[in-house]
């Protein structure tokens, strides 16, 4: 781990309001791309204490979700070009969703296109299952996880 | 029944429960009738028997307690007495007396990371290995268990997902995250192994992860699958390369694509030439080469697809070993491993 950190002046947006939803803005079976937003929009940043809806690096536009394919995209903004935390945000977002979601659900997660210095390798890295689930068994990553995805709850 | 018949279809046989997290891998002992072993991401191995009265197969054995993370690959030795076992722990476990009492008789650990695969030679006396360290390993078995590290062979540039002997010859092939496929063999008296061919982007390979490598029997020819979502076939002159002329070259044969529209985790390739394929779109294909009967290039065609063979992605297809039975198992991220039968559907 570096000493300083990598980003030391994020931008910090006001927590949003959670706006309430019409019930009947989709279909039964399917699911709504912001009920996935509410899963992950309070997920913590590796390394500031702000979530990541708060350092714009998620927003209710960052989820797409295909019913038809049963398919969820996550686009996520990592808040510099080399941002280094941007694979340990791709695992929070991996793991938190791995609770939440109905299972047959495909996820891909990839970075907004042009927001990081290495976006196709950090994207094929994100959803490459097998290099996710041996990062995720690694008990310091896991840690490191579970703290930003568990932080609310501290 | 033959490949030509309409009314073929990939029926469900049986579903084996018991693994307690995603299975990665199966494989069938190539000795043994209807003995199937399987790894998961639950740490252990599970031995499954065909019941000679029954015709079912039940779990015979769990081998536990030594892999302390996912259980990723495994292989049965040729003679069908020994089992390797490849796992994110760092070590490659090497496991016999299964009718008794299961005992890992050897355990290697060399690789600096996690072990991604583990295969055999033909003849049982050398075993590779292969991890996200990018390396590949060959080992010498000797007497009382013992192994004996006979080469260290650097090359790819990332991960290396599997490792396959070739079914005759002591030629090696790896497939990698690096998008290659790299054949090593030993080409001098010293008996060191080097890379002596690598199948890129270039050479019409794949544009992304290379999952999974199958030959076919007769060994002239292999399947390739990707994260890239095709299949590709690729083709050696056999015969030239016995008659000890030296290294004769892979050459790309075709490719399959539109078919599978997640990654495609696993191939395998049928003594009788039927191509299975598993993939995250949760569906098993299978591929045939219609002109097989004929002098004609090889045309590749889908014979059938099972649609959710599984609830989620299927990470391994292995047919069994014999000619007849026709038979396919299936591991996946739903936990379950699945028998199937090619046959004509009622």
């Amino acid at each position: 781990m570096t000493l300083g950190l990598i980003n030391a002046n994020p931008v910090v947006q006001a927590k949003k309001e959670r706006l309430v939803r019409r019930e009947d803005q989709y279909r039964d079976d399917g699911v709504d791309p912001l009920e996935i937003y509410e899963y992950v929009r309070d997920i913590r940043d590796p390394e500031h204490p702000y979530t990541l809806e708060q350092l714009s690096v998620l927003s209710e536009e960052s989820v797409t979700v295909d019913d038809k394919l049963d398919r969820i995209l996550i686009m996520f903004t990592p808040t510099i070009q080399h941002c280094s935390m941007a694979n340990i945000i791709g695992l929070c977002l991996r793991a938190k969703l791995k609770e939440c979601l109905p299972l047959h659900y495909k996820v891909d997660i990839r970075v907004s296109p042009g927001s990081h210095a290495d976006e196709v390798s950090v994207n094929k890295q994100l959803n490459d299952k097998e290099r996710v689930a041996a990062a995720l068994e690694n008990p310091n990553l896991r840690q490191l996880v579970d703290e930003c995805i568990y932080s609310d709850e501290i | 029944m033959t490949l030509m018949d309409k009314n073929l279809g990939l029926v469900e046989v049986q579903k084996l429960e018991g693994h307690t997290d995603r299975v990665w891998n199966v494989a069938w002992n190539p000795a043994a009738d209807g003995v199937l072993a399987s790894c998961s991401a639950d740490k252990t191995v599970r031995i499954w028997e065909q019941s000679s009265l029954t015709r079912s197969w039940t779990c015979k054995a769990v081998l536990e307690g030594t892999h302390t993370r996912t259980v990723k690959s495994l292989a049965w030795s040729p003679c069908g007495k020994l089992l390797a076992t490849a796992s994110f722990d760092g070590t490659t476990c090497v496991w016999e007396n299964f009718a008794t009492d299961s005992e890992s008789v050897s355990v290697l650990q060399v690789h600096e990371s996690e072990v991604k695969s583990v295969s055999w030679n033909a003849s049982g006396s050398l075993l590779a290995t292969c991890g996200r360290d990018k390396s590949v390993w060959i080992w010498e078995i000797l007497p009382e268990y013992e192994f004996d590290c006979s080469a260290v062979l650097t090359g790819h540039s990332e991960d290396v997902k599997m490792v396959l002997w070739h079914p005759t010859m002591n030629v090696l092939f790896s497939c990698s995250y690096d998008n290659t496929i790299k054949i090593w063999c030993s080409e001098d008296e010293d008996g060191d192994y080097n890379c002596v061919q690598t199948l890129g982007e270039s050479n019409n390979g794949h544009s992304s992860t290379v999952w999974s490598i199958s030959f076919n029997a007769a060994g002239d020819k292999m399947v390739t699958c990707s994260d890239d979502l095709t299949v590709k076939i690729w083709k050696t002159d056999i015969s030239r390369m016995q008659s000890g002329e030296g290294y004769v070259p892979w050459t790309h044969v075709c490719t399959l694509s539109g078919f599978h529209d997640r990654t495609i985790y696993s191939v395998h390739w049928s003594r009788d030439g039927v191509i299975a394929s598993g993939a995250g779109d949760d569906t098993i294909q299978l591929f045939v080469d219609s002109n097989s009967d004929s002098v004609d290039r090889p045309s590749y065609k889908l014979l059938l697809k099972k649609e959710k063979a599984h609830e989620k992605d299927v990470n391994s297809v292995q047919w069994a070993p014999d000619k007849e039975s026709r038979l396919l198992a299936s591991a996946s991220d739903d936990k379950m491993v699945k028998i199937w039968k090619l046959a004509s559907e009622p």
